[in-house]
Order: structure tokens, then sequence, then C-alpha cells
């Protein structure tokens, strides 16, 4: 069947996965529903110890065996070594059919993929994933559907027990051997634990993984001992000098910085950029130059952000540290600044990827955002976005917070250089959806700015601005006209994942990439 | 034109492509590789097969590693790499074959 934003979803997918197809970024507004519950044990003998010798033991205690569902953060990002560390050890025990639950999986993870080849890993749950891990589900080579949710679709996921985690495996930076988790305070600091929240909370069985054993108590914790089974102490969990690399890139490029100017104009002339505004931006080159453009325009006009948002970034930082931003609220740290910035700035405060984005919670901090600045491989002339695919049909990014944030926000903007080599990232159908098109307000290129017709207010109130104002079609066509038009991916048959929209629905499918052939 | 001898032009840098010529056997026989050949394959081969056309080479092994160049790059390195397997880089005809 067709969805809402006019993708085609299989009625074997929808049979398969018991979802529904896509209705409309707030059909699921007030929807009811009961949590899931984990099955735990108890710990009354005061004398029994949480503690293991190492991950096999930390597995053996876990009764893990084939089949199960477990669950890991992507705090560490592209210095990730848990995920890879657990399942070394697993696939040694020769565990079969797991299925990974993940916030994330990165480039750091290409050591997994052999496991997925023998059978170890049949499923993968994630908001997106890079590297050989993506080659591998868009070859096919995965048994199950790859699932791609957003941050909050996430904690949606396992609070309505549509996943249910069997062990969640935590890298911890300082952790007691009572299981109270720190972020930072060890040698392999992340800064925040937040997307690790919900698995401590809903999984069956929780391990602590850390390189730092604290005396007890280690407070105020990110994540409790009330829900941690076992704490085992390995050499190390993550290097945090390879947090910042991947998507997270500060520019010299004059293109960016251009861009980044055109949004700053823009969001200064719209009605929400006044005293005690909120902001979040991506980790996009231009996203980060326009919070250090923006920065200056607060300061000249004496205006503060009440509440940034977000995964953050240095800049934002320096902005708190002036006094120009009152709260910082943080459930990801993308470079070192921003750890340093959370261990000694109180007005820095971490929050849970629940409390960051959950579409079924009671009320999550991206509504109450006024501004989030997005970046995008692909948006369609219907403002629809693509984050997760490569235009090559290759798996290759994240959701992350993206369709979270952009439903949220009173003014969503997306950046994107209208080309990207010979790629237009301006086109009349995205190789896949990711954010629906309802949810984005403005799209920001080199070539110009489009407003969503969906918002006459904004078009109104930019009626005298001078920036480069034109229509999504116009910037399309200026990218083909330099560029050509560009030929739709010749995908295979079969759909190896799905794109889930933060309620549960069907957003998009993704189908197993085909070589290319000469059409004679 | 003759292909007289092996010739290539371009570079493999992002946005260039690099384009051999060889000798051929009677026909063209092309070979493309690109880091964009999902979306351009087609009007990549295009591009290459009107500018051969133009040159009036009809026996030659060529042989394209795209990286996404625009067509007017592509068409420029098909015609250096023609001219240069029959030793002209002066005296082009610009505005002739080549415009």
């Amino acid at each position: 069947m067709i969805n809402a934003v006019g993708r085609e979803i299989p009625k074997e997918v929808l049979k398969a996965t018991g979802k529904e197809a896509f209705k409309g970024a707030y059909a699921y507004d007030n929807y009811e529903y009961t949590k899931a519950a984990p099955r735990a044990r108890a710990m009354m003998d005061p004398r029994r110890s949480k503690m293991v010798e190492n991950i096999h033991e930390a597995l053996v205690k876990c009764e893990i065996r084939d089949g199960m569902t477990i669950s890991f953060h992507h705090h560490f990002r592209e210095g990730d070594y848990v995920v890879n560390m657990v399942m070394e050890e697993i696939h040694k025990m020769g565990i079969k059919g797991l299925t990974i639950c993940a916030s994330s999986l990165g480039k750091a993870n290409d050591p997994i993929v052999p496991y997925i080849d023998d059978g170890t890993i049949v499923g993968i749950q994630s908001s997106g994933v890079r590297g050989k891990i993506g080659e591998a589900i868009s070859t096919g080579r995965l048994r199950d559907l790859a699932i791609m949710r957003s941050h909050g679709g996430r904690v949606r996921a396992i609070e309505s027990g549509e996943v249910h985690i069997d062990i969640a495996f935590i890298g911890a930076p300082t952790c007691d051997e009572y299981g109270n988790m720190r972020a930072y305070g060890g040698k392999s600091d992340c800064g925040v634990l937040s997307y690790a929240m919900v698995d401590a909370q809903y999984a069956d069985k929780v391990v602590a993984i850390t390189d730092c054993l604290a005396p007890f108590p280690n407070i105020p914790a990110s994540i409790s001992m009330t829900q941690v089974d076992f704490v085992c102490v390995v050499d190390e969990i993550g290097n945090p000098a390879k947090i910042a690399t991947g998507a997270a890139k500060p520019t010299t490029d004059v293109r960016k910085i251009m861009m980044a100017d055109y949004c700053t104009q823009f969001v200064i002339n719209t009605p929400y950029f006044k005293e005690g505004f909120s902001y979040q931006t991506g980790v996009g080159g231009a996203s980060i130059a326009s919070t250090i453009s923006l920065g200056k325009i607060m300061e000249e006009r004496g205006i503060h952000m009440g509440l940034g948002l977000g995964g953050i970034t240095t800049p934002m930082c320096n902005l708190l540290a002036k006094g120009l931003i009152n709260k910082i609220v943080d459930t990801q740290d993308f470079d070192m600044g921003a750890i340093e910035s959370i261990k000694s700035n109180p007005n820095h405060i971490e929050i849970s990827a629940s409390e960051y984005a959950d579409p079924f919670n009671k009320g999550a901090y991206v509504n109450k955002l006024d501004f989030v600045i997005l970046a995008s491989l692909e948006v369609d002339v219907n403002f629809n976005c693509n984050v997760v695919v490569g235009s090559d049909g290759m798996i290759t990014g994240a959701q992350g917070g993206h369709p979270d944030t952009a439903a949220g926000a009173k003014c969503t903007i997306v950046i994107a250089p209208l080309l990207q080599g010979r790629i237009p990232a301006i086109c009349t159908k995205v190789t896949t959806v990711t954010t629906p098109g309802e949810t984005v307000d403005v799209v920001i290129t080199d070539y110009g700015i489009a407003i969503n017709p969906r918002r006459q207010d904004l078009i109104e109130c930019m009626k005298d601005v001078k920036l480069p104002f034109c229509t999504i079609e116009e910037l399309r066509d200026k990218a083909y006209a330099i560029v050509g038009e560009p030929d739709p991916v010749q995908f295979g048959d079969r759909v190896v994942g799905i794109i889930e929209s933060r309620d549960g629905t069907i957003l998009d499918v993704v189908r197993e990439i085909k070589e290319y052939e000469f059409a004679e | 034109m003759e292909i007289k001898k092996a010739a290539m032009a371009g570079t493999l840098e992002s946005s260039d492509a690099q384009v051999t010529v060889e000798p051929g056997s009677g026909t063209i026989e092309l070979s493309i590789e690109s880091s964009v050949i999902h979306q351009f394959g087609k009007q990549i081969r295009a591009t290459i097969l009107e500018a051969l056309g133009r040159l009036e080479v009809e026996s030659a092994k060529v042989t394209v590693i795209d990286k996404g160049a625009l067509d007017c790059t592509l068409k420029a390195r098909v015609e250096c790499a023609v001219y240069r397997s029959n030793d002209m880089t002066e005296n082009l005809p610009w505005g002739g074959v080549i415009r």
C-alpha cells in the first residue's frame, strides 16, 4: 500500500512485521498503550557480589542463548570497543541467531560483519549503520529485516514492548562494584549515558562494562545500581579521541559558512528568535558553523538561548560558558569540548533519550524546540529528507534525532549544499524517505533557500528579508541543469530493511542493492 | 580519427574522470567505472560515445574511471586523450570538432 509520504510499502512487509504504514507525523498523538516490563531478579543477600571476572563469565551468568536480543549504546561513536569485545566472546561461545538492538552502529563496528555472515547475528535494529555493516545489509547478507529507528523511536519501541531486550551491555566510563554508572571521571569518558538509560530500565539483564572501577557509591549515577545485574572490568571500553571522527566535523569550507550565514539570517528574522528561545543543531559542518554565527548576533542583541538541546558540540558549550545559553540539555557529546563542559558546567545537564525525543512518553524536549538545524543527504520537492541511504542505494547513515527534532521543532531548517560532486541534494524523489516532508519547514542551499509552502506564516515573515528565496522545484531544476537528471537507483526486489517512523509505522523500505546494468 | 597509441587524460580526483584510449579492433570497446554509475551511468556513456563520434573515432578501446565528473569534463578528457594518442598537443581544432 502507499503510505502518507507516497511510498509503496509491500503487503508482505506489513504482514511480516505486523506494522502499519505511515499515516502522518502526528497520527498517534494521544495514543494509549501499556508499557512493557522486564523480568528481574531480586538481590537480597548482601554477601552476593555483582562482579564478574570477564565478559565470558558475564555472558554465562546472564544465561545467553541462541535467538536472544542484546543491546548496546553508541556514546563512544567511532571509538567504541564494547560492541566488538562482547560480540567476539559471544561468537567464541558459538551462540547463533542474535538480534542486536543498538542506539547506533558505526565504522568502528566493522569487525562484527563476519558474525552476520556466519549467522551469529541475524537481526539489526539501530538508528543507522555506516561502513561495512551497511554494506552487509544492503547486499542482503543479514537474515532478518534491518530496522532503522530514530533515537526517540527506539525508546518507544523498547517501552511499548515492540522489542524486548534480553541482555543490555552498557559501556560505562566509571562504575562501582554495585553497578552505579557515570559517564565521566574515568580514563575513557563519553560525557553522558543517555541512550543506555532505557536499556537499563527495560532489559531483563544488565551488564555494566567499565575500565575504571570507582569506589562505592559512584554517585550521582547516570544509571543506578538498582537496574544492574553484573559489573565487568575490562582494559579499555573505548577511545574518546575518536568520538569526534565520523559525523562530527568543524568546517572551513566557505560554501558551508555561507549557508550557515543564510541560516542565521533566516533564524533571526522569525518570530521565534527572542529571549529564551530553544535551539538544536546537528553535527554537519554547516550546522555547527551556524551556531557560531548565531552566537555573534545573540551577543550583539543581548538575546539568550533558554534551552540548547541535543547532540552537543564545543561551539554550543562556548555559548554556555559565555552566559548566552541558560541550560544545555544533553543526550550525546560529539567532541572532547562537550565532554569537558558537562564535567565542569552545572548548567550543562544529562538527560535520557526518552526525555529527549520519545514520542510515546508524556512529553519530550524535542516538542519544546523553536529551531532545529539539520543536514540531509537528499531532500525532495515534497521536503522529504533522506539521511540513511546513499544516492548509490547503500545504507550509509543514521536517522539519529533527525525525525524527532523535525517533528518537534516550530522551525525545522535543513542545510544541504545543492551538489555533492555530481549528486544533487535536491531531487524529485529521495532514494528513501527517513524524515517526512510535512515536518521540514525550510531548505537552505548554496544556490537558494526554499520555504515549505505549508508554512505560509514563515513565507509571510520573510517577505522583506534579503535572502535568495526560491521554490524547492527551482532548486531542483538548478541542480539538474548543472549535473543532468539522475536516474533512479536500480534496486533488487528483496526488501532488506525498513525505515521506521517515530511512532512505529513504516515510513519506507530499503531494498537490496543490485549491480548497475546499462539498459540496451 | 585513428587511435595510434595508448593515451590518457584526466585524474582520479573527485569530480574528474580518467579516460584512457588504446588502439581498437574495429569497434568502440567502452568500459565505464563510476562513483555515480547508478544515477548517471546512461548519461556518462552517451556523453563519451558522442564525443568519440564527433572526433570520428571508430576503433578504440576506451576506459573511463569517473569520479563524478560533469559532462563537460568528460567530453574534454575524451578529446584530450584522443589527440594525445595522435601526438597532437598544438593547433587543435577549437570551434571545429572541439566545441
